[in-house]
């Protein structure tokens, strides 16, 4: 559809890059080619721009830039830590993770179990936490890695990931984290905690797609997944992706300037968007737990309707991006493992709509959300069989 | 990214005929919530007991569940009893121009809530009758009466989706997810249509338990058990992850294999092996047996 104004609020899906992000590229697109391993003055800049990347990147994270890896994108970060941890965590095989983890780890999981490795999938309660006495029982003298995301990406529920590490470490296993969703988000400081591996994944964040990092604290034991050249310390193999990771670090740069307005501007539109439907539209409610959530996500459950043709009304009625955990979007024909992890009712699992806001959000977009919703639902409900009961006489 | 025809946006956008028939004839409810999809349609039938006057319905669903009530409510409208039961649900895809293979379940739906309209305006009008052409579906024979899904939904169910237990079926239709007492005629169902897997395919003629039965008449027989479990057992599991493994050869006790596919070049090949396939062959063949790689 050309020349449509498009409201993004899916920034939890990816975001627009920066302009100032792809001004950081640019030169190493066209002039600064050189191979970063080469020897001769040509490969300086390169090199000297990879160096600064990592800094940045470790500056984010509160950690050393030696500990900063570079990888393609959160699931290789994902895949290359837990297939370390097993590697070398000799005598231990078990994996304890959530239910409600990410594809990347709950198919790597799942893959994992078929080879003979045992997995404990932790359950959520239904605001999408978990229960602390569950983690205790799970973690064991057999767990290699407990892997638990930061934030979850459907809900924005946070878990308590410094805690987890240091329940994980008391048992002897490693800990990993799939931060993807909550850099610059949910401030966090590496050094202080025992956290072994985090994911992240650049396009979340404004960089470009297609480059992440693992963060390796120093002296866990580790094992590459990518074997050959001596890249990245000889941790992962394969010319780096110059350009991608310059724009990682540009990405990270605005984040230190610029993170604590960005998570005051992002939190202000998700309250008022939110308030502005809970008020506006009947038979609504907020999925995840409003206590512990990343400040741009918002999570609704519009009761007696579908995901599917909300969305695609949003989209045909005012250019709005939103995603949905109804089973009519996926693939699968699936309903949101997150959503069914948390027990949600199924006339409100289908209906359940994920909005996600970024710094580029404006309260314009947010007039045009809360201007298209009581109408859109008006419609569906008006076509539904279900809830006319409950509707206003 | 939806891939939509312009005429499903049209019938979702603008959807026709909704709502409810006080008077309705026959009215047909069909799917439900915990599904994603649920669909009820009124039917009104004129004065001439035989042609269809006014059809109306109520759908909760995605984009595609929409439009093919729409369409359906269009092609009914008009049509005799008799035309009408000859529509089937490629009718409906094809009126909207088409739609989505993974959509394909909304426009079943709709030939379901017609169905289950009909059958709905025979008990309550028996005085209509029902049309001499009327498909065998038609005249479907309830099998779970807590949730009134029939035999061809069952069976539907069962062949579309490859069911092979009755909770599989209930996931997939919800038959039997209530009393219960219907449970035996759906594993007769499934039995009918996926013979179920003879319990000594994989053993020994021996009659002893499969596992640890090594008494082989003789040892070309056992490396043909070997390869049988290997074929059936092992490669479709692996080939699930995309990867495969050959049987190399068969020396005694040792069973030489080879990765193929991402199976050669995962990191985690040789828990594969030991801990996977030889537990599969001491289960199925032989405790005594040894699994190693050829390289």
């Amino acid at each position: 559809m050309p020349d449509k104004k498009i409201i993004y609020v899916d920034n939890n899906a990816t975001t627009q890059m920066a302009p100032e992000v792809l001004d950081a590229m640019m030169p190493f697109m066209t002039e600064y080619y050189g191979n970063p391993s080469s020897t001769y003055p040509f490969s300086k800049k390169p090199a000297d721009g990879i160096r600064s990347a990592r800094k940045s990147m470790a500056e984010l994270l509160g950690c050393d830039p030696a500990e900063i890896i570079f990888t393609s994108c959160g699931s290789e970060s994902d895949n290359t830590a837990i297939r370390s941890a097993l590697a070398t965590q000799s005598g231990r095989k078990k994996i304890v993770t959530t239910a409600v983890e990410h594809p990347a780890i709950l198919n790597l999981c799942r893959n994992l179990e078929k080879q003979g490795f045992p997995v404990v999938y932790l359950g959520v309660d239904s605001k999408g936490r978990l229960n602390m006495d569950e983690v205790h029982a799970a973690i064991d003298e057999d767990t290699a890695i407990v892997s638990v995301m930061h934030a979850n990406n459907e809900t924005g529920t946070i878990f308590p990931i410094v805690e987890l590490a240091e329940i994980a470490h008391q048992n002897g296993a490693l800990f990993h984290t799939d931060a993807v969703q909550s850099v610059g988000k949910v401030p966090i400081c590496l050094r202080e905690t025992k956290i072994d591996f985090l994911s992240l994944s650049g396009h979340k964040f404004h960089a470009p797609k297609g480059v992440g990092v693992l963060y390796r604290r120093r002296n866990t034991p580790y094992k590459p997944l990518l074997i050959g050249g001596h890249q990245e310390r000889a941790q992962r193999a394969g010319t780096e992706n110059v350009t991608n990771i310059i724009g990682l670090g540009k990405a990270a740069d605005l984040l230190l300037a610029g993170a604590t307005q960005e998570i005051a501007h992002i939190r202000k539109l998700r309250d008022r968007m939110e308030q502005g439907i809970l008020a506006s539209c009947p038979d609504t409610f907020v999925n995840g737990d409003l206590e512990n959530r990343l400040p741009g996500t918002s999570n609704i459950a519009f009761q007696y309707i579908e995901g599917e043709a909300i969305l695609l009304h949003l989209y045909h009625d005012a250019g709005i991006c939103a995603s949905s955990g109804s089973a009519c979007t996926s693939d699968s024909l699936e309903a949101s493992h997150v959503l069914q992890a948390m027990g949600l009712p199924f006339q409100s699992l289908h209906g359940s709509v994920r909005f996600s806001f970024s710094r580029y959000n404006t309260e314009e977009d947010v007039d045009v959300i809360l201007a298209a919703m009581p109408k859109i639902v008006k419609t569906l409900r008006d076509l539904s069989p279900f809830g006319r009961m409950n509707e206003s006489k | 990214m939806w891939n939509y025809t312009e005429k499903v946006m049209d019938h979702f956008l603008n959807p026709r005929n909704v709502g409810e028939i006080d008077d309705a004839d026959g009215i047909g409810d069909v799917g439900n919530l915990v599904c994603g999809d649920a669909m009820k349609l009124f039917v009104k039938i004129a004065d001439d007991k035989k042609t269809i006057k006014e059809v109306k319905f109520r759908t909760f669903g995605c984009a595609s569940a929409i439009a093919s009530a729409s369409a359906l409510t269009e092609m009914l409208h008009g049509k005799t009893i008799e035309e009408a039961v000859q529509f089937t649900n490629q009718d409906i895809a094809d009126y909207l121009g088409d739609l989505p293979e993974a959509k394909m379940h909304c426009s079943v739906m709709g030939m379901e809530a017609f169905q289950a309209a009909l059958k709905d305006m025979h008990l309550r009008h028996p005085e209509i009758p029902l049309p001499k052409n009327m498909p065998e579906e038609f005249q479907d024979k309830i099998i779970c009466h807590c949730f009134n899904v029939t035999e061809t939904q069952i069976r539907n169910a069962v062949k579309t989706n490859h069911l092979k237990t009755v909770e599989q079926v209930t996931n997939f239709c919800k038959a039997g997810g209530s009393c219960g007492k219907c449970k035996g005629d759906i594993q007769k169902i499934i039995n009918e249509i996926v013979p179920p897997e003879p319990a000594t395919a994989l053993a020994c003629s021996c009659n002893e338990s499969s596992s640890g039965c090594t008494n082989f008449k003789t040892n070309l027989e056992r490396i043909e058990k070997i390869q049988n479990v290997f074929d059936k057992v092992v490669r479709p599991a692996l080939k699930q992850d995309d990867g495969d493994a050959e049987l190399v050869d068969v020396k005694k006790n040792v069973v030489l294999v080879r990765l193929l596919g991402h199976c050669a070049s995962c990191p985690t090949a040789n828990i594969t092996f030991k801990n996977w396939i030889e537990k599969i062959l001491h289960d199925e063949v032989s405790e005594a047996i040894v699994v190693k790689r050829a390289e």
